[in-house]
């Protein structure tokens, strides 16, 4: 196990370091800069003293390199834009996206593995045909028409539901604001994990130990969702593990036309303002959400699959 | 003495895409108190079928019994719900299977497995549970029990994995086993303690067996009586003394002559019975042997013979009596 997460931490730290350097290459070769979203009036010396003042005119590798160091030590440096700390304003951004991202997992992990179930064990039923029509509909409406469509009825139509923010006030305020954004993503992340655990369902029951457990006499609920599921989730758990950090780095669309003050248009707005220093921020936080995710979907997956002990 | 089993003009039809296709047709045998009775015959001759609808497991598998009853201890299983059917299985009827190395669930530890088929069987603290489970493992001839117990599946061998099958069969005391091939997979070394194991128990625990193999040597190790099985028709029946000293029917007597001899010279090839087991969806007019048949004739190939009822035996062929008399120089 420790040497697992040693393993781990090295392949880790590679990765961030690779992820790192690719943005800020990709970032610093596109036109324009900081300076250059200036007030209009400024003149060229002053664009000049920003970029000197700012440590732009080093070459990209030794910028790189300082980059690196600071980070190193925790500091992520001060947005170009505002002028506060990254961190800080990441982590004014950070809960939004996560109170969303929970929400969205949750629904759908209890109704797509819950559908997914029903879908596989009622194969070829109307059942299962509702259930995979539902499947492709969520997948192949666009969100922010879906979000437009629903800000109509509920917001303007019926004004049961507010436009956009996350609601002021009373918590009834804000679950109210969470709803549309939540439903929007789980129209994404719940027709993924229908069909994962549709698929895996359908081929775990036709195994020779489901024909066995019945052989024993035990109840039919058990057999689906004890000894079934059990073995059926062990897939599912890998898709639900690529689709928490995909949702913790922001749904840009979602976010942008609920103005739901997250990750997603933070990420917009810093790539806008070329602010640099927030991208960069933003990138290395996204990254450790991703290693993290998948180290603690690979320790799940050691409890729930026992064959699975030599980790790494 | 009064059967215990009791299958009757059984047939079963598989649901395929064109329609249904009858896997077996019209069988009817007895299995009685304490004895073995062995169904062999060549793969898809319907012998795993047989064994799956008097579980009524069929139904899962796209099965189902077209016709025919299954008593056993005088209740019809046939017309059992699946709940019914439930509280039989693993209770009353238990069945190991071919595959021990797939049929026990990867996910869960020996322990988990055995003790689920107790208490789902019997109302007992899961204490009481997990010293019967232990006891279990011990009568199957498991050593270490209580590393065993918390142990998963690829954890053991094959022959380990058959063994904890067993046990969970026997969990409830059953009256009667299937055993559906269940050395089929192993090597031959742990197939006779497999054997040796189920003639033991056995005599132990006073149940009847149902063996289902294509081996007939298997067969004459522990068969009290045999059915053969032909292309989902029983095609002969009699005790392990009749079918081996003096086969009737040519298909017997081909899967005798098809046992390797161990004193024979080694460059004599072994026989085998000409061509293949036909596909159920193309069975030939009349009876069902006859493109295999050294003893075809004209009526073979007309009519499909019934099973003949004679001295405690029974054969499906219009030639027995050729058959008898044709001695095979065994």
């Amino acid at each position: 196990m420790l040497q697992f997460a040693i393993k781990r931490l090295g392949q880790s730290i590679v990765l961030i370091l690779i992820v790192t350097m690719i943005t800020f290459f990709l970032m610093n070769l596109a036109p324009g800069g900081p300076s250059s979203m200036m007030r209009m009036d400024a003149t060229e010396e002053e664009r000049a003293a920003i970029s000197e003042q700012l440590g732009l005119d080093d070459p990209i590798p030794i910028r790189y390199g300082k980059w690196l160091i600071d980070a190193m030590q925790g500091d992520l440096g001060l947005s170009l834009s505002s002028g506060q700390e990254v961190t800080d304003r990441i982590l004014e951004r950070f809960p939004f996206t996560l109170q969303l991202t929970m929400w969205t997992i949750v629904l759908s992990i209890i109704f797509g593995v819950l559908f997914g179930i029903i879908s596989a064990t009622n194969r070829n039923t109307w059942k299962d045909h509702t259930i995979n029509f539902g499947s492709v509909i969520g997948l192949s409406v666009p969100s922010f028409w879906l979000a437009i469509m629903m800000i109509l009825l509920f917001s303007v139509q019926l004004k049961w539901l507010p436009s956009s923010g996350v609601g002021e006030g009373s918590l009834l305020d804000q679950f109210k604001a969470s709803i549309m954004p939540v439903v929007i993503l789980s129209t994404a992340t719940l027709p993924t994990i229908v069909r994962f655990t549709r698929s895996s369902m359908l081929e775990v029951i036709t195994q020779n130990y489901i024909r066995t457990s019945r052989a024993k006499g035990i109840k039919e609920r058990t057999v689906i969702y004890s000894h079934a599921l059990r073995n059926a989730l062990i897939p599912v758990i890998s898709i639900i593990g690529v689709l928490i950090p995909r949702l913790l780095s922001g749904a840009v669309i979602v976010e942008s036309v609920f103005g739901w003050p997250g990750m997603g248009r933070l990420i917009v707005e810093a790539a806008q303002s070329r602010d640099y220093n927030l991208v960069m921020g933003v990138t290395v936080i996204v990254t450790v959400l991703v290693v993290v995710c998948n180290f603690i979907v690979d320790i799940i997956y050691s409890k729930v699959d026992p064959r699975v002990k030599n980790m790494g | 003495m009064k059967e215990l089993l009791r299958v009757e003009n059984l047939s079963v039809d598989f649901q395929k895409e064109k329609g249904f296709i009858r896997a077996i047709d019209n069988i009817s045998f007895e299995v009685y108190p304490g004895e073995t009775v062995c169904i062999v015959g060549e793969s898809g001759s319907g012998k795993s079928v047989t064994s799956l609808s008097i579980m009524r497991l069929l139904e899962y598998e796209n099965g189902k019994i077209a016709n025919g009853e299954i008593l056993f201890n005088d209740q019809n299983l046939v017309e059992m719900s699946q709940e019914q059917m439930r509280q039989v299985r693993g209770n009353d009827i238990s069945i190991i299977f071919q595959e021990p190395m797939t049929a026990l669930n990867p996910v869960f530890t020996i322990g988990k497995q055995l003790i689920e088929s107790i208490v789902s069987h019997k109302h007992v603290p899961k204490k009481v549970a997990w010293e019967q489970a232990c006891e279990l493992l011990a009568l199957v001839g498991i050593n270490d029990v209580n590393v065993r117990m918390k142990q998963y599946p690829h954890e053991l061998s094959g022959g380990m994995r058959q063994r904890v099958m067993i046990a969970i069969a026997l969990a409830c005391n059953p009256k009667l086993l299937i055993a559906d091939e269940p050395t089929t997979a192993l090597d031959v070394t742990i197939e006779s303690q497999i054997l040796t194991l189920l003639n033991d128990l056995k005599n132990k625990v006073h149940m009847s067996i149902v063996l289902i193999t294509h081996d007939m040597g298997v067969a004459a190790e522990v068969a009290d009586r045999i059915v053969v099985m032909y292309a989902g028709k029983i095609v002969e029946q009699g005790t392990v003394y009749q079918i081996f000293d003096e086969p009737t029917h040519p298909y017997t007597k081909g899967l005798l002559q098809s046992i390797p001899n161990e004193s024979g010279p080694r460059e004599e090839r072994l026989y085998s019975i000409k061509g293949n087991i036909p596909s159920l969806s193309q069975l030939p007019a009349g009876c069902r042997f006859h493109p295999r048949c050294e003893y075809a004739t004209e009526q073979c190939k007309k009519s499909e013979p019934d099973l003949v009822v004679g001295n405690n035996r029974k054969v499906a062929c219009w030639n027995f009596e050729r058959v008898i008399n044709d001695k095979v120089e065994q």
